[in-house]
């Protein structure tokens, strides 16, 4: 797999390490069911046979985490954004 | 008709005509008292003991393709039990208990053969946590040796024990260990459950749940509407998507972990060995290929292949510990859909929908646990209640805390 | 000598002539030959053993699907098993030898198998050996383990060299034959950036096989005027000898350049192969057709060959593989080998065709060359020993003639060479026209033409070769225009035949391991009637040849017994490799020392100068211990070195500890959300001790936290995990709180950073640093740090200590590592400085109770670890809330603990697990673990670390360490986990 990294350019996927599900914001700390909201956000991650917005970090690279969206079935990346809230969707 | 010698001979005498299908290719009936969705080897299992346990024979195994095509029959083969955990080493020592019975009890030669796995080690770190996981083991009873340098060279010269970046300082040794023949797993829990009775349905693919409130009554397939007193989930890799049907999610994500098969050259390796300073495992099978493999590609996938970068890396990893295999050939290389689950241990547990049971969050782990797993499944759904050594496998443990977390990685599943 | 071999020119340098040895006997052929051409030149015809039934085998082909002609290839560690002889190209002294045969290979005792063949039939071994249960592995398994396998590997180290290359480009055609040298001609003489790989060493394909024309003059000259144009071309790169093997995502393609197998030894500096990784815009699929064998009894004696390859040991090597070569065929293509025969003047005795009509034009020119001709015929059986001496052939009324023959040339028809675009995922489609699978459904990019498409004429394949071509240009800016490249009619056409029906003796479907039609049929019956099942049920297509030469006949077979179409039953994903690929060249250099970096700390040549012995840290290379003449073992060097630091002054390089820069406005806010304790209200020019949780609740690590200035904070981290820690802060910084002011930089490798601890370190630092930093009395007290300059350049003091003594850790740029460590010791002279390893490091952090990696394992909490009060209950953090969980915070958990032996002699070991006293030895009295022990040359005696459940509550319980793995089992007395100066008065003194 290629990943456009918004700062490199096209870079082999091996450049980068993956975290998962970009999905899960961290959950308000101070609510009430924060626990079980945290349980959630920690461990039920989406796993879709299909697009997936996930977090790869360019750790050989520039160091940026990034947002991909990729086809789980074919591997095929369909955009690539940085993440976080300059990155807002 | 029974499998021996015999029956070869016989056989052999009428060119061999008078040989049946090894098992029944059911068409599927209206409904059954248990339904297990997944034709892999977990699932012919479960329903092998349901019926020879429990004596439950309504029983039917769906499978969407054919049966053991999916991790079945695409991983290395290896069994073992040697866990660390008191949660799990208990459980993977009954699959071994299982396993060393298993070709008398199904009347097929899986091939089981403990020729041994030792796990090398390569620093005071690595050598303290295999004392403490061997001394876990033999305090269960399950047999464990540390190994030095000198031993392992005797035992497998073809290793590096000269120019390696990390030298080999010893191995953790379980001889009970060894490997079995994958398709054949299958097909001898196949052919024995069906003799039983059991229904196993190929070409079948459950596309939807039947549901009656918080119940599970029964599955939409590609063959119509199958209603069922308990439904069974046991389709490692696809776990979430079968879940997803019933509004489930799972503390689970698919990843695809690469295998590979050399040519086959005459026997080099009596054993199966893990380099502890490096993605790599061997053995070699029977027909004289090695049988290897390393770490997961490390991204979530349903796409049953990898990529370059991993072979390389499981082929470095290869290198570094044996260099004597420069010159043999990778033939062929695949990959499985792994269920990875959030701690690296599995889950065989009720699910929050009365009469949905789940087996499921297997890892790389789930060949060696065949025999238990469809043990301790079948357990559940005959008797209700959790089989004692599959206790700690619960779905609500990322809740409550209670985490079974071999290595130590956390809640990230492409590092376990 | 070459009996066999024909005049005229081929593509052999006949003005040369090359010795080489097949089983200790020498033969000679030319430059241009491959083993299997120069064998067959010699009249050598028996080259392999069969896997199971170990019948003997010739040449069937003449390219990488040969599934019989594998010998072991050179000698010594350089020996590789199971080598295809139609694909090692000859060199002057090539040795190789014949494998799977005892004690030779006209002699094979284990031909016997072939008489118990009707015992070991598909799936016998699942339905025996069963009987008792030990013998399998003592007795069965052992005997099949011996008897299976293909050749020997050498046994030792691999000593050639392999190496990695990357490439970029527009256009990568994958095959030389016409349609790959089209595409590539018309893509590149505009200007685009072509590679083009052929697995051969000659650029052809079929062209040098075959006896066609193009434009008025030879295939074969057309490819060599063709290749000349192409290396004309600036922007073209030609690739012999490499075969694409894989495809991978992102458009990446795997090809494996055999820089060196045709000559003895690599040259100097080369590598013996190269693995290229290329990334291509576009991709042609070139990759030509296979011709299929026919199923028929006795179809595997030497001498029976694949037509096409006939042609190619003819035309090109000018190798007469017999004498009297009869044809069998099922299509027009097989007729074209006879008359190539005769035009050879070679003896063709019959043209058997399974149609009843051929075409009027091929029989009215077999006429006219005199060749019997048997339309509507089958050739069900074959006569001889170890080589083919006639074939007997029914007619079409039934009736049965024997034809003398000492080769038969089968063709069977043609299939696509559709691997590679399946390695994505995607399948190929049945096509009914040719009766073979096509390329469906390709991977992104990727275009299939020619024989690999299905176009099985040559003028098809020029045809879309150059329209591809065209279009990648185009794809790349590019415009090309189309060449028409003048071509004769030819006779193509599929061919439906199978297998024979009622054969005379085994029917071979998968050559290398012995699959008849019979097997098939036995499968079928118990129910193996899918073609994975089929394949793994009889292994049919799981040989070297990864079912090239067997795969569709298997399969149309399973189809016809099963009475569907070959489209049902649909065939099986090809995987990479498409040829088996040596596993030294999927690792190239990273193998022995190379296997991965090696970091060295700043100070290790200094180190090696003092004889450090040093330890593998992960990466990083450390000194352990430095030992002095005269010192017993390493335990006398380690307590020495302790000794050294709790009484004097010690030094060590603890620059492997992760160091990470944080800056910024909101830097203390971040890092309060990084760490579980209060970090914003450290001062300026303070340091503090943190522990930083992940979002599980669990430690991740541990460090201390510097304040150099408002907003600039210096983080250590464990060695181990600087890197996860890193990403761990970027991700917090990036994705969670993206909003903060606040900047992030590793600077493990720019610092240098040096401990100086003990009593007299204070004395010591003074000596070294003189004006540039006042470190006396309560000028720098415990835990402050500074930045200062030395010498000019800039350095850092913390006081802190990992050992328990009043410490310092100093840094300095880390070029200036080395000169610090030499400045200290010179200035520590008169005090008797120590330098002190890994290993007294250790010892003392034990001492003192510290957690490190044994502890901080992925398991522990912070109360586990004993860090309970230094979690903050007054802000959130990373780990908080999960932290809470019932089973992270119940009371039964595991403690760290203290622990030593009751009998002070005893040594303890790490690993032991805890039971108490006087309870049998069982799972469920198993309360704890010993994490980490060392000897104390302090309290002379051994310590210990571990994990105790319920442990703070336990102080002074006695209980069995129990080590069953090494044969101890230690009583030991359950203690508070820092052993040495528990107030802690010595590091703030």
């Amino acid at each position: 797999m290629r990943i456009e990294c918004p700062f490199c350019g096209e870079r082999d996927h091996s450049e980068f390490a993956y975290l998962g599900d970009a999905g899960c914001a961290r959950p308000a700390p101070g609510a009430a069911d924060a626990q079980a909201r945290f349980v959630e956000a920690v461990y039920l991650r989406e796993n879709p046979a299909g697009a997936h917005r996930e977090l790869w970090y360019h750790e050989f690279g520039c160091r940026s985490w990034v947002q991909v969206t990729r086809d789980t079935r074919t591997h095929e990346i369909l955009e690539v954004r940085l993440a976080g809230a300059s990155a807002a969707p | 008709m029974r499998y021996s010698l015999a029956s070869l001979l016989r056989q052999a005498c009428s060119g061999h005509r008078g040989w049946e299908p090894a098992w029944r290719d059911a068409s599927p009936k209206s409904a059954y008292e248990v339904i297990i969705i997944g034709g892999g080897g977990h699932g012919l299992a479960a329903a092998y003991y349901l019926a020879k346990v429990h004596g439950l024979t309504d029983v039917a195994v769906l499978e969407k393709g054919c049966i053991g095509l999916g991790n079945a029959g695409r991983n290395t083969t290896i069994i073992r039990s040697n866990y660390l955990l008191a949660e799990n080493n208990p459980f993977y020592e009954l699959s071994m208990k299982l396993w060393e019975g298993l070709e008398q009890d199904l009347n097929y030669n899986a091939m089981v053969s403990q020729r041994g796995v030792l796990n090398l080690f390569h620093s005071d770190a690595q050598r303290d946590a295999f004392v403490r996981r061997g001394n876990a083991m033999r305090l269960h009873g399950v047999d464990a040796e540390l190994l030095d340098a000198r031993r392992v060279r005797r035992m497998l010269p073809i290793l590096d024990f000269d120019g390696a970046r990390f030298p080999i300082q010893g191995g953790l040794l379980q001889r009970r260990g060894g490997t079995a023949r994958h398709d054949a797993v299958v097909w001898g829990y196949a052919r024995a459950a069906s003799g039983l009775g059991v229904d196993i349905v190929q070409q079948c693919e459950v596309t939807g749940l039947l549901r009656e409130g918080t119940r599970i009554t029964g599955v939409r397939t590609t063959r119509g509407e199958i209603r069922a007193g308990k439904v069974a989930v046991s389709v490692a890799g696809h776990s979430s998507r079968v879940a997803a049907m019933a509004g489930l999610r799972l503390p689970i994500e698919s990843h695809v972990l690469q295998a590979f098969v050399s040519e086959a050259i005459k026997p080099v390796l009596p054993c199966v060995v893990t380099f502890g300073a490096g993605h790599f495992y061997v053995s070699q099978s029977d027909k004289g290929g090695l049988v290897f493999g390393g770490d997961l590609d490390g991204y979530n996938s349903y796409a049953q292949r990898g990529n370059l970068p991993t072979v390389e890396d499981v082929c470095s990893g290869g290198m570094a510990l044996m260099p004597a295999i420069g010159r043999l050939r990778l033939l062929r290389s695949w990959g499985g859909i792994m269920d990875m689950s959030m701690d690296g241990s599995p889950i065989i547990d009720r699910t929050p929908l009365e009469g949905l049971y789940l087996n499921a969050g297997w890892c790389y782990g789930g060949f060696k646990a065949t025999p238990a797993a469809g043990y301790c499944l079948a357990h559940l759904l005959a008797r209700e209640e959790s089989h004692e050594l599959a206790r700690a496998f619960r779905l609500d443990r990322f809740a409550t805390g209670d985490l079974l977390d071999e290595k130590g990685q956390g809640p990230q599943p492409n590092l376990h | 000598m070459s009996s066999h071999r024909l005049a005229g020119e081929g593509a052999i340098q006949r003005d040369q002539t090359l010795s080489f040895t097949f089983d200790r006997r020498g033969y000679t052929g030319h430059p241009g030959d491959t083993l299997a051409s120069a064998l067959l030149a010699s009249g050598v015809r028996l080259l392999g053993r069969s896997f199971k039934y170990h019948r003997p085998r010739g040449v069937l082909g003449a390219g990488s699907e040969e599934p019989n002609a594998l010998v072991e290839l050179r000698t010594g560690a350089r020996r590789e098993p199971n080598t295809r002889a139609t694909m090692i190209e000859l060199f002057e002294g090539l040795a190789a030898r014949s494998q799977n045969r005892w004690p030779c290979l006209a002699f094979d005792a284990a031909a016997v198998n072939s008489v118990l063949s009707r015992l070991f039939v598909a799936g016998f071994y699942y339905k025996t050996f069963m009987w008792p249960a030990a013998c399998w592995e003592k007795l069965y398994e052992p005997a099949i383990r011996r008897a299976a396998g293909l050749g020997r590997a050498s046994g030792e180290a691999d000593p050639d060299t392999y190496e990695k290359a990357h490439a970029f480009c527009d256009l990568l055609v994958i095959g030389g034959g016409p349609a790959g040298l089209a595409a590539a001609l018309t893509a590149a003489r505009p200007g685009a950036r072509v590679i083009l790989c052929d697995e051969d060493f000659l650029l052809g394909g079929r062209l040098n096989g075959d006896r066609h024309r193009i434009g008025g003059e030879s295939g074969a000259l057309w490819a060599r005027r063709s290749e000349a144009e192409l290396r004309s071309l600036p922007e073209v790169r030609l690739l012999t000898r490499t075969t694409v093997f894989g495809v991978y995502d992102g458009n990446t393609f795997a090809a494996l350049e055999r820089v060196s197998d045709h000559v003895p030894v690599p040259r100097p500096h080369q590598p013996r192969q190269r693995l290229w990784k290329i990334v291509a815009r576009r991709a042609v699929l070139a990759a030509g057709a296979l011709e299929r064998s026919i199923v028929f009894g006795g179809n595997d004696r030497p001498g029976v060959m694949l037509a096409s390859a006939v042609r190619t040991y003819v035309n090109r090597f000018r190798v007469a593989p017999g004498r009297r070569i009869a044809v069998f065929t099922a299509c027009d293509d097989g007729w074209q080998t006879a008359f190539d025969l005769i035009e050879a003047r070679l003896d063709v005795p019959v043209i058997v065709d399974a149609r009843r009509d051929p075409p009027p034009a091929l029989c009215a020119q077999a006429r006219r060359l005199g060749v019997r001709i048997m339309p509507g015929a089958l050739v069900f059986g074959t006569r001889g020993g170890a080589g083919l001496e006639g074939i007997e052939v029914r007619g079409e009324e039934g009736h049965v003639s024997r034809v003398r023959a000492d080769t038969l040339a089968v063709a069977g028809g043609w299939s696509p060479n559709t691997a590679l675009s399946t390695h994505l995922g995607g399948r190929a489609r049945w096509s009914e026209a040719i009766g073979a699978h096509v390329p469906a459904d390709l991977p992104p990019g990727m275009i299939a033409v020619g024989a690999a498409s299905g176009e099985l004429s040559l003028a098809g394949a020029l045809r879309t070769g150059a329209a591809a071509g065209r279009e990648a240009a185009g794809s790349a800016g590019f415009d090309a225009p189309l060449e028409q490249w003048r071509t004769e009619e030819e006779p193509v056409g599929s061919a439906r035949l199978w297998s024979v029906p009622g054969c005379r003796g085994k029917a071979f479907v998968d050559y290398q391991h012995d699959v008849t039609v019979e097997d098939i049929a036995l499968a079928v019956r118990e129910g193996f009637r899918s073609a994975e099942h089929l394949k793994r049920y009889t292994t049919l297509g799981m040989g070297t040849d990864q079912g090239k030469s067997s795969q569709l006949t298997g399969q149309a077979l399973l189809a016809a017994l099963t009475q569907r179409e070959p489209a049902e039953v649909g065939t099986i994903t090809a995987r990479p490799p498409y040829t088996a690929v040596a596993i030294g060249a999927l690792a190239a250099r990273a193998r022995g020392a190379q296997f991965k970096p090696c970091r060295l700390t700043p100070s290790h040549r200094w180190a090696e100068e003092r004889g450090a012995v040093f330890v593998d840290a992960g990466e990083w290379r450390r000194a352990r211990w430095f030992p002095l003449t005269g010192e017993a073992d390493w335990r006398s060097t380690v307590a020495r070195e302790v000794a050294g630091v709790r009484t004097g002054v010690g030094i060590c390089d603890v620059s492997t500890l992760g160091k990470i820069d944080v800056q910024g406005a909101d830097a203390g806010a971040f890092l309060d959300r990084i760490y579980a304790n209060m970090i914003s209200t450290l001062s300026v020019g303070r340091a503090r001790y943190g522990v930083m949780l992940r979002e599980d609740g669990i430690v991740l690590d541990d460090g201390t936290v510097a304040r150099l200035q408002e907003c600039h904070f210096l983080l250590s981290t464990s060695t181990v995990h600087a890197g996860r820690v890193m990403r761990h802060l970027a991700h917090a910084r990036q994705v969670l709180w993206p909003q903060l002011d606040v900047q992030l930089a590793s600077v493990t490798e720019q610092w240098a950073q040096i401990a100086i601890a003990g009593p007299r370190s204070r004395e010591l630092l003074a000596r070294v640093l003189g004006d540039a930093l006042e470190v006396a009395g309560a000028a720098f007290a415990y835990l402050a740090c500074a930045q200062f300059l030395w010498h000019g350049r800039p350095a850092r003091l913390f006081r802190i200590s990992f050992c328990g003594e009043l410490g310092y850790e100093l840094a300095v740029p880390a070029r200036y590592g080395e000169a610090a460590v030499r400045a200290l010791m010179a200035a520590g002279g008169t005090l008797g400085v120590v330098p002190y390893g890994t290993e007294a490091l250790g010892v003392m952090r034990i001492e003192k109770g510290h957690a490190a990696g044994a502890e901080i394992n992925g398991t522990s909490t912070a109360a586990d670890l004993g860090l309970g009060r230094l979690v903050s209950a007054r802000k959130d953090f990373i780990g908080r809330v999960l932290a809470a969980r019932p089973g992270l915070a119940a009371a039964e958990r595991p403690a760290l603990i203290g622990l030593a032996p009751l009998d002070r002699r005893a040594r303890l070991s790490t690993g032991a697990h805890l039971l108490p006293a006087g309870a049998p030895a069982t799972l469920s009295h198993d309360e704890g673990f010993v994490s980490s022990t060392a000897y104390s040359p302090t309290l002379k005696h051994w310590i210990g670390l571990g994990f105790l459940s319920r442990g703070r509550e336990r102080l002074g319980e006695r209980m069995r360490a129990y080590d069953p793995l090494r044969g101890e089992d230690v009583q030991v007395e359950i203690a508070h986990p820092v052993f040495y100066d528990p107030a802690g008065e010595r590091v703030r003194s």
